[in-house]
């Protein structure tokens, strides 16, 4: 018994190192940029670079483009499936899992090919045909945390009975999406949307080969190119993620204050 | 006046006929249960009404008007359900003003009919309370003010008490009934709980695989079931079988001793079997009791009940249960004890389907 408390100790010990000290490392590296004392130069020259401004902005525009239609096209869907097609559940849980199974790079190649100048459909012709085409697979990114968590959320309400509560009151259906629905299953949406966030933030892939100025390609070019500011990068945007975990905490905290009846 | 109709309603899910002919018409003001057991398509029959679903046969119409082409929001119906299914993001003055907002009321009306209402249920004091804060018998009675806010035309409650405990149960049947006699509204009541549908109702269905076995006031129900289902279902009642021994007589015997029974017996003849039934409480075992008819029998258990002793007693084959009331000084009959059961012919009912 004793021992087996130890062990655990000790592996919590070693997940706690192996995870802290290169934290702790990027961070002091990132301070060193003037001679001989610490400082916050690099994050200086990060933040006065016109580059990261525009790809941060740019990102944080897609995220949160990505979070709206995101929202509106998995809200509906995952009420839909649970009032109406409970049968085929499975299949759309398949179905948004897909993005975790599939690499972004294949993801991304059958976009190119099914979208690109000379096809049926050639979104890459234009910029913004391409910003929306780098939406769109955001949204395909996030879709098996957004999915998950909003259907989640749907169980703990009775979708059906309110929904014909609803209806018996002469509510039409925009009405008991946006009234009877949505509400309830805020924090689900919330909980999704930081997710969708942190991973739009990050992502390189996708915005790299499609050649939108995003913030994951500008990570990666100062990374080769500089030798500060890269660490002070990865501080601000590992900063960025905790910031998006602490308010989902936050969200599904709150959430349990408010108990609702399963 | 017929209020609402129900015209040779058929319902089949797949290949499952779940509703058959169901026939009534309901009067305004009045109210009514559906009783039945689990399944014979209490809620089936009330989804109907409500729109949800559409019938395979035959048309519903309120007030004159066919409700074919309507759609449960087009509908002017009050529904309850029986998980209160209150919306969880409004407080309790936002769930009841939701039909009213719906409808697009003026302000000033809707503040006027919620308060209205709130009194009416007597909850004015927990107006801003949301539905996890409030009890069960609570939310239910928030969910009744909420379906009667928008003055429906018919009001639907299925199983409405179900979830909740013994005395709320009992308290809160008796609020439904007030409020809706107070308001006049014509109300359908969904329970398989009989004593609920006695107590309240101004008729009752009873409802057997589908279809409507007996319409009746809860005096005719209990009284004179019409079938041998309606009978064992609702109250305890004793099915006695007995041997014709002269048609012509209205003579039968159970087990050896003969008796004459008032209602005609029909077309059967010396020798044929026929389904009896007896309430428990028809007969009594007193000395010097009233009665034309006679079994005597020995007693094969004695249970005490609380206010009443349920006794069986055993005639022939047959095993006949009989209570009497409790009193102080009252010595229940022990068992192999031979008693007498005297109680009026026209009590005993001839079950024929
Ligand atoms: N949507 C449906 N699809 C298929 N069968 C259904 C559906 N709804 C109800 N049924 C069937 O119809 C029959 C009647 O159901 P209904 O819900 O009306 O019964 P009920 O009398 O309300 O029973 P309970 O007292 O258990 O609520 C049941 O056998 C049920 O399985
Ligand atoms: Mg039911």
């Amino acid at each position: 018994m004793k021992t087996n408390r130890l062990l655990a100790w000790v592996a919590i010990a070693i997940g706690v190192v192996y995870f802290i000290v290169p934290l702790i490392g990027t961070f002091e590296f990132s301070l060193r940029m003037r001679r001989g004392e610490y400082s916050f130069d690099a994050y200086q020259s990060v933040f006065s670079d016109m580059q990261f401004r525009a790809t941060f902005g740019y990102s944080m525009l897609m995220a949160f483009f990505t979070i709206i239609f995101g929202i509106l096209l998995v809200v509906p869907t995952a009420y839909w499936v649970r009032l109406r097609l409970p049968q085929i559940r499975p299949v759309v849980e398949f179905i948004t899992l897909l993005p975790l199974v599939i690499p972004a790079i294949v993801i991304v190649f059958g976009y190119l090919r099914l979208y690109n100048s000379s096809s049926f459909i050639p979104l890459t012709n234009s910029t913004s045909g391409t910003n929306a085409l780098l939406m769109l697979s955001y949204i395909t990114l996030s879709l098996p945390y957004m999915y998950r968590a909003i259907d989640t959320a749907m169980r703990s309400i009775d979708v059906a009975t309110l929904t014909e509560a609803a209806e018996s009151l002469g509510a039409r259906w925009p009405t008991i999406m946006f009234r009877c629905i949505f509400p309830n299953v805020m924090s689900g949406v919330l909980s999704g949307a930081f997710i969708t966030f942190a991973i739009v933030m990050g992502e390189f892939t996708m915005a790299a080969l499609l050649n939108r100025p995003a913030f994951g390609p500008y990570l990666q070019l100062v990374g080769a190119n500089k030798a500060y500011e890269p660490s002070a990068l990865a501080i601000i945007a590992f900063a960025i993620t905790w910031l998006s975990m602490g308010l989902l905490q936050l969200v599904s905290r709150l959430q349990k204050t408010a108990p609702r009846k399963a | 006046m017929t209020f609402l109709t129900l015209s040779k309603i058929q319902k089949s899910f797949g290949a499952v006929q779940v509703v058959r002919d169901f026939d009534m018409t309901i009067e305004k003001g009045e109210f009514v249960s559906f009783l039945g057991p689990s399944g014979c398509g209490k809620t089936t029959v009330l989804r109907m009404i409500a729109g949800f679903e559409s019938p395979s046969g035959g048309e519903i119409s309120i007030d004159g008007r066919s409700q074919a082409n309507l759609k449960p929001n087009q509908r002017n119906i009050g529904m309850v359900f029986q998980a209160y299914a209150l919306f969880p993001n409004m407080n309790v003055a936002e769930n009841v003003a939701f039909g009213l907002k719906v409808a697009g009321k003026p302000k000033a009306e809707i503040d006027a009919r919620v308060n209205e209402m709130l009194g009416l249920i007597k909850l004015d004091h927990l107006a801003d309370r949301y539905p996890y804060q409030m009890s069960g018998g609570q939310q239910q009675r928030v969910a009744l003010a909420r379906a009667l806010a928008p003055k429906p035309q018919v009001l639907l409650l299925d199983e409405p008490l179900s979830a909740l405990d013994a005395k709320i149960r009992v308290s809160l049947r008796e609020e439904i009934r007030m409020i809706q006699q107070q308001l006049g509204i014509t109300t359908v009541f969904v329970t398989h709980d009989q004593e609920e549908a006695l107590s309240i109702s101004d008729r009752i269905v009873v409802m057997n695989g589908g279809r409507a076995d007996q319409i009746g006031s809860p005096f005719e129900i209990y009284n004179r079931p019409a079938t041998r289902f309606v009978a064992s279902f609702v109250g305890t009642l004793n099915l006695i079988e007995a041997k014709v021994i002269d048609p012509a007589a209205n003579r039968i015997a159970i087990g050896d001793q003969a008796i004459t029974l008032r209602e005609p017996l029909g077309a059967v003849k010396a020798g044929d079997t026929v389904s009896l039934a007896l309430r428990p409480e028809a007969g009594s075992i007193a000395e010097g009791a009233k009665g034309d008819t006679a079994l005597t029998g020995k007693v094969v258990s004695s249970n005490f009940l609380g206010s009443v002793i349920r006794t069986r007693m055993k005639v022939g084959d047959a095993v006949i249960s009989f209570d009497m009331f409790n009193a102080p000084g009252l010595s229940p009959p022990a068992v192999g004890e031979t008693v007498t059961l005297r109680f009026t012919a026209s009590d005993l009912l001839i079950i024929r389907e």
